[in-house]
């Protein structure tokens, strides 16, 4: 795959509506108007919007507990996806899944998941049934580098290995685990180390730089189309805000002056000032993208606050298929 | 099931395992086995014996000792539109498996507010009675019965394994299907098409009328055994064979004991906390003005299986102790 003007475009737009939607995410948990727990994606943008940017709708994507920009990127809806953070009946999940499971089996997103490391042998799984069809869809899944550290990513990757599956895994590397430094907690200098040990090829890229997302992936993603087996791409990136909620400064675990450093490195900020260099857009479609998106994102909110909750009858439903799937 | 019947096509509890597996592999190009050894092996107990020289290793998958990663495979594979059969070599390599089987698997559909289905059916082997030892011999299906979104299934006989077997398969659900170790090898009735035997649903083994002897697993044969001593002392008992545990058919329970007014409940799982207790308490709630006794409880001892063959025949029930509880909850005065 090119980067071609368009492609530039289109990335930019993913990560502007990704971060568009986390930032009012943000605001309303703050403000008590969405339950739950939060995991906010905002400054890991460049590595759903590039990953995603090389698939096919037919693709599956596996997701982490840290999800939405996933499913953003993926072409999600915002309002359905607004409507589920607020648990109401027309969000994605008719408001039983919430943050940590949102999913749209239409886009073939898998799911965000609760569990560290739980949606990479589902993933697996998947790109299992895509080989079993003798189909050319490849399965990606995103988990974070404390996911390599829990036994189901390593059953997972060998398994995609030894069965040699279409399967893409994509670590982001934010370098916390919550909240305890990567370093303190595996013996491995990069996290793509752990790949050659189950005989996969692994690249680091630099996880703020969309367009070096964009082109690892559409090599990997090639790689398990064309029935060559699986890859592992670790991207080098950062989580803007704390591992839940929405502090960013005054955290016991990391200093304010890497959360600084981090931000001076703002992947949406790269971009745009690369576009700008190029020529690709001016300043002015610069914003009116932003303006548009903002627009889009508020109409998702208003669209949220206004659904209905669903109702105490739905407590029941769906716990097991009877008679076909809704 | 008729004299004629039985004579006419027998076959082992496991046989029944294999052909009907190869039945529904033939009919359905969506169905597919992974597990430990599966294939060229054809199983630890040779469950599977011949299937992947006849589907084929992409329908029969060898897969890592990877318990997770083979649950995961089967859930991804079922969100995806397949109809797997995983495999966990024993029940209690389950517990290995836990977060894809209870945390996944079970909950995908309602966490996603049912926009899924997950026709997945996990088989495995449970039971004590081969030395086998404290990680080779459990009987842990109170456990999966407690999750919502599983469904478990532990037939007693060849007929039940190909009944059951068939509607787990064609199930939209996950599955669990346990096999008994012991049973194995027993041979009994069995049809040879497919056929079904709808999942929820018990059936009156030995029917009687003075006492419900509620079981299931190895502990059908036992329980018959039991009644049949106790027929020779006067003693009608029912025999209820649930097939599956979750759904629980409480109806075929209750019904039961307000005919009968004693029940007890045999199985080889640990007593406390076991089926039996659950069973116990929705007789309370539905037939307590019916017993004319407690219902009395039959289980394992509170321990691990022990190894010794001197310790692992105290630990296993048996008729004679399944007889001893009836006798108690049928001569209780008062």
């Amino acid at each position: 795959m090119e980067i071609t003007a368009e492609v530039l475009v289109d990335l930019h737009h993913r990560m502007v509506r990704i971060r568009r939607f986390e930032e009012a995410a943000g605001a309303l948990f703050e403000n008590s108007e969405m339950p739950g727990f939060i995991h906010l994606y905002v400054g890991e943008e460049a590595v759903a919007a590039g990953v995603c940017a090389t698939l096919r709708n037919d693709d599956q994507v596996g997701s982490t507990h840290r999800g939405h920009g996933h499913l953003v990127a993926k072409g999600g809806d915002l309002s359905r996806m607004m409507a589920e953070l607020m648990g109401k009946a027309t969000g994605y999940n008719h408001g039983k899944g919430g943050s940590m499971h949102i999913c749209d089996l239409d886009l073939n997103m898998l799911g965000a998941n609760g569990i560290v490391g739980g949606g990479i042998p589902i993933a697996v799984g998947a790109a299992f049934a895509n080989k079993y069809r003798k189909s050319d869809t490849v399965a990606v899944v995103f988990f974070g580098d404390g996911a390599t550290n829990i036994g189901a990513f390593h059953e997972a990757i060998n398994m995609a290995s030894a069965l040699q599956l279409p399967a893409v895994f994509v670590c982001e590397n934010n370098e916390y685990g919550e909240f305890t430094p990567r370093r303190d907690t595996m013996g491995v200098d990069d996290v793509v180390d752990r790949a050659a040990g189950y005989g996969i090829p692994g690249v680091v890229v630099d996880g703020m730089d969309v367009v070096a997302v964009f082109e690892a992936a559409a090599q990997a993603v090639a790689r398990a189309r064309g029935g060559q087996g699986p890859s592992f791409i670790e991207a080098k990136t950062y989580r803007f805000y704390n591992h839940h909620g929405v502090q960013t400064l005054g955290v016991k675990y990391r200093s304010d002056e890497e959360v600084a450093r981090w931000r001076e490195r703002d992947p949406i900020v790269l971009l745009e000032e690369r576009l700008l260099a190029l020529d690709v857009m001016t300043a002015e479609d610069i914003e009116a993208v932003h303006r548009q998106v903002q627009a889009d994102v508020d109409a998702a909110v208003a669209f949220g606050k206004e659904s209905p909750y669903p109702e105490p009858s739905a407590l029941l439903e769906d716990v097991y298929t009877v008679g076909g799937v809704r | 099931m008729t004299a004629t019947e039985a004579s006419v096509r027998e076959l082992t509890y496991g046989a029944a395992f294999t052909e009907t597996l190869r039945q529904i592999m033939a009919e359905d190009h969506d169905v597919f086995v992974a597990g430990e050894d599966v294939g060229a092996a054809g199983g630890v107990f040779g469950s599977f014996t011949g299937l992947q020289r006849e589907f084929g290793e992409m329908r029969v998958v060898d897969t890592p000792i990877s318990e997770q990663a083979i649950v995961g495979l089967g859930t991804g594979a079922a969100v995806s539109g397949l109809r797997p059969v995983v495999d966990l070599m024993f029940m209690d390599f389950v517990l290995v498996a836990m977060d894809q089987i209870v945390n996944q698997a079970a909950k995908l559909k309602y966490m996603f507010g049912g926009n899924t289905s997950l026709p997945m059916t996990i088989t495995t082997n449970a039971g004590a009675g081969l030395s086998a030892a404290a990680q080779h011999s459990q009987s842990l299906e109170a456990l999966l019965c407690h999750i919502p979104g599983l469904k478990v299934v532990m037939p007693s006989n060849a007929h039940d394994v190909k009944g059951l077997l068939t509607a787990s398969i064609r199930d939209d659900n996950p599955v669990v299907f346990v096999k008994h170790k012991r049973l194995l090898g027993q041979k009994s009735y069995c049809p040879e098409d497919l056929f079904e035997v709808p999942l929820g649903s018990a059936s009156i083994t030995r029917p009687g009328n003075d006492v419900t002897l509620v079981t299931y697993g190895r502990m059908v044969s036992e329980s018959l055994k039991a009644a049949s001593v106790l027929a020779s002392e006067g003693i009608d008992v029912e025999v209820i064979d649930l097939r599956t545990l979750q759904p629980l058919d409480t109806e075929t329970i209750v019904a039961s004991v307000q005919r009968t007014n004693h029940c007890v409940v045999a199985h080889e799982a640990v007593r406390f906390g076991g089926l039996g207790a659950e069973i116990a308490a929705h007789i309370q709630e539905q037939a307590f003005d019916y017993l004319d006794a407690p219902v009395g409880r039959v289980g394992a001892p509170f321990s691990p299986v022990p190894f010794t063959p001197a310790l692992e025949s105290e630990y296993v029930p048996d008729a004679a102790g399944i007889a001893d509880d009836v006798r108690a909850a049928v001569l209780r005065l008062g």
